[in-house]
Parts: structure tokens; sequence; C-alpha cells
């Protein structure tokens, strides 16, 4: 069974090396001058586990349903259990294998930059080790969802609905939370206070006052906020009682990028004026307390989310079996 | 003599519809089994029960020896040559005869580095039989096996199913399915015929055409699926 499934694989793992090889020539040749190619190969560190997930995964059992194939393989000599693990063990190690390959060329081209920004946590997702345990568990997913809806497209696209949503709930749930965060407290600095708000337009909050981040290097914060004694959060309501005049008398704007290379031109100096002194009162009973994962905490959360993937990945696996064992 | 197949109160549900039904039936050993019946009788879901492709939703089947199946259509991995496929069987079968094997494939004229998906259908089926008979099987369970070819590539597959039967002597237990009664007359002494998911006939031919004083195996098969269609 152990030629089979090297057998059945052999030729999609051909094409991946292949593609990996192609990429990182490319990558090699055009030299690390070009920024934007730091951004596609982070892209392609990103998708990898997606596709893989969708084109090894999704057809592995869904595949063999489809073109009754499993009537010869499952009357062999060999139980279901038994032909599925040998199938799950060696297309997903070529898969972590590929994702791993993949991705310690990205984190190796992008070193040198990477160490330049400042912020190892802003390429978390498409370096190192944790994009392993994501092709582990959208290969184990799309096998699933294969087994299950026993046709190999609607698979993929369910592979690659669910695969998403698991990896942004993961990243906006419970990565920031994996490791026990870092609380900073510091005072509100007038000179470095903005009032405004951040987000996509339609989910942006109301304005409100927006102190710089503090300068950590490489390391991930995860809020700020402004709070007073008792730790209850600044309201828009005493934001706008303690200083009315807020907000009005414009700010800064946007001038022609081109013309002489800064993108801004500062408030007015009562404007600046207005924030300075809003924001010294408004000192007097608030605080900003800053959460964040130190810098030393980029390997520890990589091998934990590495580790809870691959747990996952295993209970997909799993839950295969059973499937499969069911089917008919 | 031990039965190769035995059925006791058999059932198979697929969603609303029996696809079988109430089936208690016993298939005795070395014997070559014709297993006929309109299509939609629930001759392949007999089969696949007895394989354990599908499970029961009702009662047992057990089948007592070691099977050599051959799935409706023939199915191969379209991917891989007929050389693969002799070495797929190898790693998967317990007693797979590989001298066997190779010299059915000559005998059947495939090229060993041919990709299976470019086999004709004749080609194809002559692949999936050989998969099945060099695994020295004690029941070989072939589901229309001959459903989808032409006259030609019939009467040749027909005939190496004859030829494999008669090698392998008394030991084993063929069983195989057609919706043409021609197919099987000249190859089977035991038959069993389904219609609507229900055992309708099953015995030796000689027997059943001695008892219902038919003429011919055809006559037995027809006038029993008017009186079940009644």
């Amino acid at each position: 069974m152990s030629w089979l499934a090297w057998r059945q694989s052999r030729a999609q793992t051909t094409i991946a090396l292949a593609a990996v090889l192609a990429v990182s020539a490319a990558a090699f040749a055009s030299g690390r001058a070009d920024a934007t190619i730091r951004l596609w190969l982070s892209v392609l560190a990103v998708v990898v586990p997606g596709l893989l997930g969708m084109f090894w995964g999704a057809p592995l059992v869904a595949g063999e349903l489809e073109s009754g194939s499993f009537r010869l393989a499952w009357t062999q000599d060999i139980s279901r259990v038994r032909w599925l693990g040998w199938r799950l063990a060696v297309t997903g190690l070529a898969a972590m294998a590929a994702a791993g390959l993949s991705s310690w060329l990205v984190t190796w081209w992008a070193g040198p930059l990477d160490r330049a920004g400042l912020d190892q946590f802003g390429s978390f997702d498409s370096r190192d080790i944790v994009p392993v345990g994501y092709a582990a568990f959208a290969f184990a997913l799309g096998v699933l969802l294969g087994a299950l809806l026993r046709r190999t497209v609607p698979a993929m696209a369910a592979t690659l609905v669910v695969f998403t949503a698991a990896r942004l709930a993961f990243r906006l749930l419970a990565r920031p939370a994996l490791l026990p965060r870092v609380s900073l407290v510091l005072p509100l600095n007038p000179s470095a206070t903005g009032y405004g708000s951040s987000g996509f337009l339609p989910l942006a909050p109301s304005p409100s006052l927006q102190p710089a981040a503090p300068d950590l290097p490489n390391a991930w914060v995860t809020s700020i906020a402004i709070v007073n004694a008792k730790g209850d959060a600044l309201t828009s309501g005493e934001l706008a009682s303690t200083c009315p005049d807020i907000g009005h008398g414009g700010g800064g704007g946007i001038v022609n990028p081109l013309a002489n290379g800064s993108s801004h031109v500062p408030a007015s100096p009562g404007v600046a004026n207005t924030m300075h002194d809003c924001v010294t009162r408004i000192a007097a009973a608030y605080h900003e307390v800053v959460t964040y994962q130190p810098a030393s905490r980029y390997w520890p959360l990589q091998s934990e989310e590495l580790g809870v993937f691959l747990a996952a990945a295993l209970l997909l696996a799993a839950a295969c079996a059973w499937r499969v064992r069911r089917i008919g | 003599m031990d039965n190769a197949i035995e059925a006791n109160a058999l059932g198979k549900r697929y969603r609303r519809r029996w696809a079988l039904a109430d089936c208690t039936l016993t298939v005795p050993a070395g014997q070559v089994v014709g297993l006929v019946g309109p299509n939609g009788a629930g001759k392949t879901t007999l089969l696949e029960l007895a394989v354990g492709l599908l499970r029961p939703t009702t009662g047992t089947i057990t089948i007592r020896q070691r099977a050599g199946f051959v799935a409706q259509g023939a199915p191969v991995y379209a991917d891989l040559s007929v050389a693969d496929h002799l070495r797929m069987g190898q790693g998967l079968s317990a007693h797979w005869d590989a001298s066997l094997a190779w010299r059915r494939v000559h005998e059947a004229g495939l090229d060993p580095r041919q990709r299976a998906g470019r086999l004709s259908g004749g080609q194809r089926a002559q692949l999936a039989l050989t998969l099945a008979v060099a695994r020295r099987p004690e029941l070989l369970v072939l589901d229309e096996p001959a459903a989808n070819l032409d006259p030609l590539a019939r009467r040749d597959f027909l005939d190496s199913v004859t030829r494999a039967v008669a090698a392998s002597g008394e030991n084993m237990t063929t069983v195989f399915s057609s919706h043409l009664v021609a197919d099987l007359e000249r190859t089977c002494g035991y038959l069993i015929l389904l219609a609507g998911g229900q055992v309708r006939l099953a015995g030796p031919v000689d027997t059943l055409l001695a008892h219902h004083r038919a003429r011919s195996l055809d006559d037995l098969v027809v006038s029993c699926l008017r009186e079940a269609a009644r």
C-alpha cells in the first residue's frame, strides 16, 4: 500500500516541487531590491496551504468515489481505514513538506528585509513553521469534506471557504490570547496623541483619541486603550464634555504626494493647540494601557500555533477514518 | 460442502427506496452462479453487500472466503499503467499470483506500459478481471462485466471468464450478474433471479428447468418475470 499511496501522489508532488523551484529561481534572479516581490512571496506562502487542501485534500477520497475506483481499492486485502491511513500519511506529509519548503524559501529570501523592518509579527502567517501546520490542517479538512460531500468540485470550494474562515477566526480571536499578554501602562502624551478613527469605512468606529503606538520593536501590539484609575475606558461622551472643541476647525490634509514627496501637511497651530490642551485635560484622569506580545514571544507563538493546527489536522484525519468506514 | 454466500433476511434501503428486501439465500461453493434480473432489480446491491462495499440495512450476509471483485464498468486507475495495476494488486493481496497475472495480461494483448485510461472497454474489463483472478479468490464476483462491451469484446471476455473458472478447478465459486440471459446460458450451473429487490428463483439450472417444465433458461426467466410483474 505504501507504493500505491506514493504512486498516486507522485505526479502532483513532482509538479509542486517544480513550481517551488521555478518561483525560487525567479525570486533569486530578481534580487531583493523590489519590495513587491517580498509581498508576492508572502502572499504565496499564505495561499499555498489552502491550495494544497483544495487540490490534494479534496479529491483524495471524493475522486475515488466519483470515478468508482474505490470499488477496486476497497475490495482488496486491506481495510479501508488502513488504506486511508497510508494515503493520508503519504500525501499529507508531501503537502506539509511542500508548504514547509516554500515557507523556508520565503523566510530565507525575505530574511534581511524582515529583520530591517522590525515587524516580525506582520509576516507571522507566511514565515517559519506555521505554514506546515496550516497545510496539514487544510489537507485533512479537504479530505474530510471530500468524503462527506462525495464530489470533488464542491469539496474544493467548501475547503477554501472553511479553511479561510478557520484561519481568520484563529488569527483574530485565538492567536492574540494564545499566550498571556503583557501590559504596559503609560501616561498620555499630549504631543503624540491624535484624534480620529481607523478601520474600513462602513465598519469604522466613532472617532476617539488615538495615542501613538509605543516604541516596541518586533513586538505585537494587540490593543491600545485609554482607561482611568478604576479601569473604565474613556467614553465618547466624556471626551466630548471635556473637549467640546475637538473635531472642529479642520486638521491636517493630504497634498499632492508627487509635489514634494510628503503626503501630509501639519495641522494649523490653532488646531494643534486645541488638541494639546484636550489631551492634557484628559490625561489628568486617564492613562494609556498597551497590551502586547513581546518580541521574544515570536517562536513560542509559532510553535503553539503549529501545535494547535497539527492537533486539529489529526482530529480531522480521525473524522475521515470514521466517515470512510461508514460509506456504503 | 460449505456455502460460498449466506444471506439472511438481507435488506438494503437507499433513503426511501428498498433496493433489496428480505433476501434469504445460500450459494453453494464451487458453482458458477448467474445472477439475472432486469435493470434496477438489486443485482449490484446484492453483490456489493457480499463484498463489503455496502453495509446491510437489515439482516446479514456472510461470505466464507476471500473474494475477488470486478465492479460494474470495471473501474481502474486511469493514471496508472497496466504494470502499475499489477504491482498494486501484488501489494494489496495476500495470495497474489504474479505469473498468472502476467500470463493473462499477455494473453489479452495488453501493453504493460499503457495507461489504463487509454485502454478500450474490453481491455479495461480484461485488466480488472486479471486483478481479481490473480488474487486467487475462492469467490469471484463479477458485476455486469460484459454490459458495455461490443459483441466481439463481450465474447472474448466471457471466454476469459470461462477459462479462468476452468483453470481454478472446483475451488472457486463464481458469481456474475447480467441482465442478458444469453450471457449466462453457456457457463452457469446455478441461477438466481432477482426482480423488484427480491429473489424470485434460485437453484441449479437443471433442477429449475425440470421443476418448472421450461424448455430453455430464457423461457424460464421470462415467465418468472411476467409472474413477478403481476
